[in-house]
C-alpha cells in the first residue's frame, strides 16, 4: 500500500481526499490495495476484486451518491501497433513497449475494472479500480453494482459486450450495441480494428503548421 | 415553488394504478409496439420497444446501438489532434463542447495551460454551442407535442449562432477548433460586435418561445406531473445537466469544479426546480439558454488580449498518465478518461456521454404512462443519438 | 336551381346540381389548402411556402394532385383489401353528401330539405366509420392505435356539436337551413335591424362549442390524437399513399370547408346580407342577383372561419387522449346542455 504524491516543491495538502481515503480504509480494511492522489485534482483507489461491490457500498455510505460511469481497461499494448505507422516498414520488437504496464495504482492483471462516482455535496469524485483475474477458461467475472447504483445496469451491459466480463447479479446481461450473434469482444486490444486491416494507414501525414509563437495579433477589436 | 399539489400527484398515480388493475382483470392482450428506429419523434435512430395495454405502457425498453460507430476503438489508432476531429461528432448539435473536455484532459497530462485569452474564447464558444444545441431542443419540443410552428423560429434564430461559430472557426457543425495548448486561430475582426447583436436576438427568441409554447395551457397540461424523477433516483442513474437540476439537485460542473475555463470570471445563476417532471426539465433548459446569453455577454466584455496558443512541440507526445475531465455540456456531463502511454495517440479513451445515462432511466420512468407521454418524457430528457451510441 | 328565363330540362338541372356540388366541395378545399396550408402556415413560420409552381405557388395543389395520382397503388399484404379501398371513399362521399343541404342563395341551393340540420349532423357522423375502417383494415399497429383513438374522440365530440346546434334550432324555430338564414337576415336586435340578427350574438357559447367540436371532428390540432404525427407517424392514414391518400387529404380540407359553410349558415347569417338594407320583406322578395353574390358571401365567411381553425391548428400543441375525452365529456357537453336550457327558457319567456 503506498501513497504517491506528485508535487515536488511545497507539499500540497488535500484534506478532503485524505479524509475520504482514511474512511475507506476504515470501512474496507485490507481491501484497499493502492491509492493514488493528485492533491486538489483527483483521487484513484484500487480495491480487491472480491470487494468490488463492498467498495461501492462504502463509497455510497460516505455520500458518493452520483454514479458517473463504469467500464474496464485492457492494459495490453495492441499487437497491431498503434495504427499510425507505415505497415510496410519494419518495426523492431520492443520488449519494453509490448509488456503490460498498468497505470496509476498499479495492478496485476491485464484487465481492470474502472468506475467513477461523485459526491455532489462535497464536490469531489473518486475513480475506483479493481483487478480482474481470469478463470481457467479465460473468462472474467465480478459482482454487479446494480444493488448499489441502479444506473450501472447499462454500463455493465456495455462493458460485458465490449470486454467479455460477466457480472454476477445482473438481471439482464445482453448486448447493448452489438447484434446478438456478434462474436468477439471489440474493445480488447487483440480484437483488430477492421478498418485498419482492410486499408493500412499510409503513415503519419504532415500536420498543419503551428501558429507562430510570436503572434501579436491577439488583439481583437 | 412546485405547481403540482400532493393531491394532484397522488391522483395521477392512483388513476394509472386503477387502470392497470382493470386491465389485468379484463386480461386484455397486450400489444408490442416498436417506436423507431425510423420515426418522426425519435431524434435519430432510437428504437423503443413498448409493451402496451390499450394506451398504457406496461414496460418500455430502448434499444440503442443503431448508430454505434465504435469511437473508443477508433481513438486508439489516432493521434491526439486526430481524435479531436473525431469527437466533434459525438454530440453533433453542440459540437465544440465535445472537444473541450478531451483537450483539457490532454493538457492536464502534459501539465500545460492554455493562455487566458484562449481559455476565454473556449468558454465563449462553449456557451455558443450550448445555445445552439438547446435552442433546437426548445423548437423540437413543440413538434413532439404537435405544435409545428416553434421549430421554425428555433431554426431561424439558431442560424445566427451557427453563423457566429462558422465565422470564428470555419465550421458550422463540426468546428474542430480546439488544440492542445490553445486554439487554432484567433477571432476575426468584428466578431465580438456581431456576437452582442446575436445574443440580443436569442434573448428575444427565448421570450417568444416562452410565450408561444411554455405559456400554452395544453403544453402545460401535457408536461406537468409527467415523468417525475426523484432526486436520489436521478443521482443513482447518473442523470446530468438540466435533468438532474430539474429534480432539485444543485449540481453544475461549471460552478462546482475549477477547470482552466473562464467560468470563475463571470456571474451566472444555476437554475433548479423541485418538481422533477417534464415541465421542470424543459423550463430549466429555457432558463439556461437565457443564462448562456448573459454569460457570453459578460465574457465578451472581459476578453483579455494575448496569444491564443502556448508553445507546444510540433509533434505532440503526451506523457504517460491518466486523466479525467468532465464539463457541463449542453446535454449534461460529458467526460473523457484519457490514458496515455507517452505515444502520439492515446492508449485508451473512455467517453462518458451524457445521453447514455439520461436514457438509461427510461425503463424505470416509462412504466405505466400513456403512449403520448412516452414522447413527452423522451423529448424532455433530451438526447442526441450520437451521444448515446458513440 | 336558378330560375332564369329559359327552361332547363330535369336532366340538365340534375347535371348542374352535380357539377355545382362537386365545385362547392373542391373549390373551398383547394382555396383552403393554398391560402392557409401553403401560405398562411408558411408566413407564420417565417418562410415563403411554395413559390415555384405557378405565380406565387398557386398551381402547387394541382402539381401535388398530379403527383399523388401517378403514384403506385400499394396495399399492405395483410390488409383487408376491399375495406381498405373503401375507407377513403366513405370519408369523401360523406363530405359531398353534406354539402347538398347548404344554401348558397335564395334559389341557389341543391335541395330545400325541411330537416336540413338533422340531415347534416347525421351525415357528418358517417366519416367516423370511414376513419375507423381505415385504421382497422390497414394491418398496422400505428393505424390501429390511430383508429381506436379516432373512435373515442369523434364520437365524443359529436355530442357537443349536435347540442350546440339545438340552441340555434330553438331560436330559429325551424330545422330548415334556408329558413334559418332567412330568420337571421330578416330579424332584428332590440328593434334595430341594421345587421339583422346573426345567431352568434345570442348563441356565442353555442358557436364556440360548435367550432371546438368541428376542430375535433376534423382531427385538427389540438385534437389530432388520431393522427399525432410525432407518435403514430400518420395514425389511421399511415398505410395510405397515392390517390387514396389524396382522397383523405381532400376530404380533410373539404370537410373543413363544408363545416365552415354550415357554421356560417347557422351562426353568421349564411349567404345573406341583412334584408333591411334592401327593403326585402321575405325570401320571395329577394332579388335574383343574390344568387350570384350569395355564394361569394358564403365563400368569404367560410374562409374566415376556416382561417381561425387553421390558425389554431398551427399554433397549439395537441391534447393527450384522456385530456381530450375529459374536455368533451366534462366541459363541453354540460356547457352545451346548459346553453340549450338557457336558450329554451329565454325563448319561451321573451
Amino acid at each position: 500500500m503506498s501513497d504517491t504524491d506528485t508535487d515536488e516543491s511545497t507539499p500540497v495538502v488535500d484534506e478532503l481526499r485524505d479524509e475520504i481515503v482514511a474512511r475507506l480504509r476504515a470501512d474496507l480494511g485490507d481491501a484497499v490495495v493502492d491509492v493514488y492522489q493528485v492533491p486538489q485534482v483527483d483521487l484513484w483507489v484500487r480495491v480487491t476484486p472480491e470487494s468490488w461491490r463492498a467498495a461501492g457500498e462504502a463509497l455510497r455510505a460516505q455520500g458518493f451518491d452520483y454514479f458517473c460511469f463504469l467500464s474496464a481497461m485492457d492494459w495490453m499494448p495492441s499487437p497491431f501497433g498503434d495504427g499510425e505507422n507505415d505497415p510496410t516498414e519494419e518495426v523492431e520488437e520492443d520488449p519494453v513497449a509490448s509488456e503490460i504496464r498498468q497505470g496509476y495504482t498499479g495492478g496485476d492483471t491485464r484487465f481492470q475494472m474502472l468506475a467513477r462516482v461523485t459526491d455532489t455535496r462535497r464536490h469531489v469524485s473518486v475513480t475506483l479500480k479493481a483487478d480482474l483475474p481470469q478463470h481457467d477458461d479465460g473468462s472474467m467475472s465480478i459482482e454487479s453494482w446494480i444493488p448499489v447504483y441502479a444506473g450501472a445496469n447499462w454500463h455493465e451491459r456495455e462493458t460485458h459486450e465490449m470486454f467479455g466480463i460477466s457480472f454476477d447479479g445482473h438481471p439482464d446481461l445482453r448486448n447493448m450495441y452489438l447484434p446478438g450473434d456478434f462474436e468477439g469482444y471489440p474493445l480488447r486490444k487483440d480484437f483488430p480494428l477492421l478498418a485498419r486491416l482492410v486499408k493500412p494507414w499510409p503513415g503519419i501525414v504532415d500536420v498543419e503548421p503551428m501558429p507562430a509563437s510570436d503572434n501579436d495579433e491577439g488583439d481583437d477589436s | 415553488m412546485t405547481m403540482l399539489s400532493e393531491r394532484q400527484q397522488m391522483s395521477y398515480i392512483a388513476a394509472q394504478a386503477a387502470d392497470a388493475r382493470l386491465n389485468v382483470e379484463l386480461e386484455t392482450e397486450g400489444m408490442t409496439l416498436n417506436i423507431g428506429p425510423q420515426h418522426p419523434a425519435t431524434h435519430g435512430t432510437l428504437r423503443i420497444i413498448a409493451r402496451l395495454d390499450g394506451e398504457q405502457v406496461v414496460w418500455a425498453e430502448p434499444s440503442a446501438g443503431y448508430m454505434h460507430r465504435g469511437y473508443e476503438k477508433l481513438t486508439e489508432v489516432r493521434t491526439f489532434p486526430q481524435v479531436t476531429a473525431l469527437i466533434n461528432r459525438i454530440d453533433w448539435l453542440g459540437s465544440f463542447a465535445n472537444e473541450v473536455p478531451f483537450i483539457l484532459a490532454a493538457e492536464q497530462l502534459m501539465d500545460i495551460e492554455a493562455p487566458p485569452r484562449a481559455q476565454h474564447i473556449r468558454t465563449i464558444l462553449f456557451e455558443l454551442s450550448r445555445i445552439a444545441n438547446v435552442s433546437l431542443f426548445l423548437g423540437d419540443l413543440g413538434v413532439q407535442m404537435g405544435a409545428v410552428t416553434p421549430v421554425f423560429m428555433a431554426f431561424r434564430d439558431r442560424e445566427y449562432v451557427l453563423n457566429l461559430i462558422e465565422g470564428a472557426t470555419g465550421g458550422r457543425f463540426h468546428p474542430n477548433f480546439d488544440r492542445i495548448g490553445g486554439l487554432k486561430d484567433d477571432l476575426p475582426k468584428g466578431w465580438l460586435d456581431e456576437t452582442r447583436q446575436v445574443m440580443k436576438k436569442l434573448r428575444n427568441f427565448c421570450d417568444e418561445i416562452e410565450d408561444l409554447l411554455f405559456g400554452n395551457e395544453i403544453f402545460q397540461s401535457r408536461t406537468r406531473g409527467i415523468g417525475v424523477i426523484p432526486a436520489d433516483v436521478a443521482r443513482q442513474y447518473g442523470l446530468s445537466g438540466a435533468n438532474l437540476r430539474a429534480s432539485g439537485v444543485d449540481w453544475d460542473l461549471r460552478r462546482d469544479q475549477s477547470l482552466p475555463l473562464a467560468y470563475d470570471k463571470v456571474d451566472f445563476r444555476v437554475w433548479t426546480h423541485p418538481d422533477g417532471d417534464s415541465w421542470a426539465r424543459c423550463w430549466i433548459r429555457l432558463q439556461e439558454v437565457r443564462e448562456a446569453t448573459k454569460i457570453v455577454d459578460q465574457l465578451i466584455e472581459t476578453l483579455p488580449p494575448g496569444p491564443v496558443m502556448t508553445k507546444v512541440p510540433r509533434i505532440i507526445k503526451v506523457p504517460e498518465g491518466e486523466a479525467w475531465v468532465s464539463t457541463e455540456n449542453p446535454l449534461g456531463e460529458m467526460g473523457y478518461y484519457v490514458v496515455s502511454k507517452g505515444d502520439l495517440g492515446p492508449f485508451r479513451v473512455k467517453i462518458r456521454s451524457a445521453s447514455f445515462n439520461n436514457i438509461s432511466i427510461t425503463p424505470w420512468v416509462l412504466k405505466g404512462v400513456y403512449v403520448p407521454d412516452i414522447i413527452t418524457i423522451l423529448a424532455s430528457l433530451y438526447f442526441i443519438l450520437g451521444d448515446i451510441d458513440r | 336551381m336558378m330560375s332564369i328565363a329559359l327552361e332547363i330540362p330535369y336532366w340538365g338541372q340534375s347535371l348542374l346540381r352535380v357539377l355545382g356540388g362537386v365545385g362547392a366541395v373542391l373549390l373551398p378545399a383547394g382555396t383552403i389548402v393554398y391560402l392557409f396550408l401553403f401560405k398562411m402556415m408558411s408566413f407564420m413560420q417565417s418562410r415563403l411556402g411554395p413559390m415555384e409552381a405557378g405565380p406565387y405557388g398557386s398551381m402547387q395543389l394541382l402539381a401535388e394532385v398530379g403527383k399523388w395520382l401517378q403514384k403506385e397503388d400499394i396495399i399492405p399484404e395483410n390488409a383487408d383489401a376491399k375495406i381498405y379501398k373503401l375507407a377513403p371513399v366513405i370519408v369523401l362521399v360523406s363530405t359531398f353528401l353534406l354539402v347538398v343541404v347548404v344554401p348558397f342563395g335564395p334559389d341557389a341551393l341543391f335541395t330545400d330539405f325541411s330537416a336540413g340540420v338533422f340531415y347534416a349532423l347525421a351525415i357528418g357522423s358517417v366519416s367516423v366509420i370511414g376513419i375507423l375502417v381505415a385504421g382497422w383494415s390497414s394491418a398496422n399497429k400505428y393505424s390501429l392505435l390511430g383508429g381506436l383513438r379516432a373512435a373515442g374522440q369523434l364520437i365524443a365530440y359529436e355530442l357537443p356539436m349536435v347540442l350546440a346546434v339545438v340552441g340555434v334550432v330553438i331560436q330559429a324555430g325551424s330545422m330548415n337551413l334556408q329558413q334559418i338564414v332567412v330568420a337571421q337576415n330578416s330579424g332584428s336586435i332590440f328593434g334595430w335591424d341594421g345587421v339583422g340578427f346573426p345567431f352568434v350574438l345570442t348563441q356565442f357559447v353555442g358557436f364556440l362549442i360548435f367550432m371546438i367540436a368541428v376542430q375535433a371532428e376534423l382531427t385538427q390540432v389540438p385534437f389530432d390524437m388520431p393522427i399525432a404525427e410525432s407518435e403514430l407517424v400518420s395514425g389511421y392514414m399511415t398505410e395510405y399513399s397515392g390517390f387514396r391518400f389524396l382522397m383523405f387529404f381532400i376530404g380533410e380540407f373539404a370537410t373543413a370547408g363544408v363545416f365552415a359553410f354550415i357554421a356560417s349558415v347557422l351562426f353568421l347569417g349564411g349567404w345573406g346580407i341583412p334584408f333591411s338594407w334592401f327593403g326585402w320583406e321575405s325570401l320571395d322578395a329577394v332579388d335574383g342577383w343574390m344568387n350570384i353574390v350569395g355564394p361569394v358571401i358564403m365563400l368569404t365567411k367560410m374562409l374566415v372561419l376556416t382561417g381561425i381553425i387553421m390558425w389554431v391548428r398551427f399554433s397549439y400543441p395537441r391534447f393527450r387522449e384522456d385530456q381530450l375525452q375529459k374536455f368533451a365529456w366534462k366541459v363541453l357537453i354540460p356547457l352545451s346542455l346548459a346553453n340549450i336550457a338557457v336558450t329554451a327558457i329565454l325563448k319561451v319567456a321573451i
